[in-house]
């Protein structure tokens, strides 16, 4: 493949952008690389990709930002940022509403509909599994643009959810 | 089991046979599972790292796929034993990186493989022949089953299962499937394939990894997206597309057969030529020109050799191969000369040059 600048020499860097779900390669020899490499490391490292989309509308909550951190391993979400990582399973609560919407920026949802442990209690998993059909219905409706079907699933989960919290 | 004890066979999923196994070479399914609660690898000490592999191998020791798995401490093998894995498609290159504490499980047949400690506390993988994603799913989904009564899985029932990056979240599964297609290169309709997988969420590598370029015109298609659709639905869906570009590939071999078959046929059997009869060759060559052998052997116009042969020659021409099956380090030249002798063994049968 041959270098996207240049045109002449062999590419041997590969870079992938996806942003709203478009995604753009470019494909760069090692001197064009090079010589975009400040440019390149600002745009398409994945930390600051990562990053990128996590402050996506979170400029107002800057300050606040900066302070979250997680109990369990000690990590904050400026480490996060930096690093594209987290450091355990806990910063998932640590970080909930920021990752609540990153999450809907990588996958378009953020509502799991997979399978779970099979060690969670019976009735916990059935009302899961009942909330999981609902939701996987309330999907369908919606593509199928039958909004009142849509409608009456949705009061239907909202009843369900609701009866967990109480 | 030894390491070196696989240097004798191949992986299952090399077998070469399976649905549409003239086109799909392989079905891969990964799962990316955590312990609650206990920090990610890269954020573990050693002494929690060796918590983890002593908690999941007790784990794995409970139960019946594990029986007569190996279990290696990536720190414990050699630099050629590491590639020799990563070669084997057995781990990954970021797992041979920073060894400490980390450790991979394999199955003898090679079909079930598990990184310990690599970017998440379990990476298990599960690898079948042709386009086979249903049964490799059930397989892998029946021994997460079976660990998460013994390991408490992080999991929350709105984001499933929890990982290092977030982009993983979710299923935490990522199924892909490694793809043949050399009439779509020639015939220069890979990029509009291409383009498409990547407008829907699919991304495409090569065949020797993440990160690597396509070569030996293989490409391995998988999922993206790991949250918001159920597993099956994932699966589904990759099924789907991968019937799309097999119908696509299919196509272009025919097409080529009747609009370029004196060409086609030359560039195969000049191919077959070379290989059974080169002295010294490179791996990228080697590459190249097994592809060849490969279609043309599919396309029913060589009939002197089988595919798991050559599938299994993608895999033995690699550098740490061959210092394996040498038993010593050898340099790229002798590596060269090494390949071109293993190739002619294996294609005619000739120990000349041994």
């Amino acid at each position: 493949m041959q270098c996207d600048v240049c045109g002449n020499k062999k590419a041997t860097v590969h870079l992938t952008e996806i942003v709203d779900e478009q995604m753009t390669e470019l494909h760069l020899c090692e001197d064009c690389a090079r010589q975009k490499s400040v440019q390149m490391e600002q745009q398409f490292g994945l930390a600051d990709l990562l990053a990128g989309l996590a402050d996506f509308g979170q400029q107002v909550k800057n300050v606040e930002k900066i302070k979250l951190q997680c109990s369990n391993c000690s990590m904050t979400y400026d480490d996060f940022r930096k690093f594209g990582r987290l450091g355990c399973s806990e910063c998932y609560n640590a970080f909930r509403e920021q990752l609540a919407v990153l999450l809907k920026k990588i996958h378009g949802s953020n509502q799991h509909l997979g399978k779970a442990p099979s060690k969670l209690p019976q009735p916990i998993k059935k009302k899961i599994d009942q909330l999981q059909e609902l939701k996987r219905q309330l999907q369908r409706a919606i593509e199928a643009e039958s909004f009142e079907e849509a409608a009456a699933l949705r009061d239907k989960i909202r009843g369900l959810e609701k009866k967990g919290e109480g | 089991m030894q390491l070196d004890d696989f240097i004798n066979h191949t992986g299952e999923w090399l077998k070469g046979t399976g649905p549409h196994s003239e086109i799909v070479m392989s079905s891969r399914v990964r799962l990316a599972r955590n312990l609650a609660k206990k920090p990610f690898p890269n954020k573990a000490p050693k002494k929690v790292l060796d918590e983890i592999l002593e908690a999941a191998h007790a784990a794995m020791n409970q139960i019946n796929y594990f029986k007569g798995t190996a279990f290696y401490k990536i720190s414990e093998l050699d630099n050629v034993d590491r590639k020799f894995l990563i070669e084997r498609h057995l781990m990954s290159h970021e797992h041979a990186t920073n060894p400490d504490g980390k450790a991979l499980v394999v199955s003898k047949e090679e079909v079930l493989s598990v990184m310990l400690n690599e970017e998440d506390h379990l990476r298990i993988q599960v690898m079948q022949s042709g386009l086979n994603l249903d049964e490799t799913w059930r397989i892998i989904s029946s021994i997460d089953e079976e660990l998460s009564q013994k390991l408490q899985f992080a999991y929350f029932t709105d984001w499933g299962y929890l990982t290092a990056c977030p982009t993983n979240t979710g299923t935490a599964m990522r199924g892909s499937v490694m793809l043949h297609l050399p009439a779509l290169v020639m015939t220069k309709q890979i990029n509009k394939v291409l383009a498409a997988i990547s407008k829907l969420s699919f991304t495409s590598r090569g065949f020797y990894g993440e990160g690597t370029q396509a070569s030996g015109n293989f490409y391995q298609i998988s999922n993206q997206v790991s949250l918001g659709h159920s597993e099956e639905e994932i699966i589904q869906n990759i099924n789907g597309l991968i019937r799309q570009i097999v119908e696509q590939e299919e196509q272009a071999r025919q097409a080529l057969m009747v609009q370029n078959k004196a060409m086609l046929e030359d560039k195969i059997f000049r191919s077959w030529g070379v290989l059974k009869n080169a002295y010294i060759i490179s791996s990228q060559e080697t590459v190249e020109l097994l592809s060849m052998v490969r279609l043309g052997m599919d396309l029913g116009v060589l009939k002197e050799v089988d595919r798991r042969t050559i599938n299994e020659l993608f895999i033995m021409i690699q550098p740490a191969h061959l210092q394996k099956i040498e038993g010593k380090k050898l340099t790229t030249v002798e590596r060269d000369a090494r390949r071109a002798t293993l190739i002619r063994k294996k294609l005619t049968g000739d120990l000349s040059g041994n």
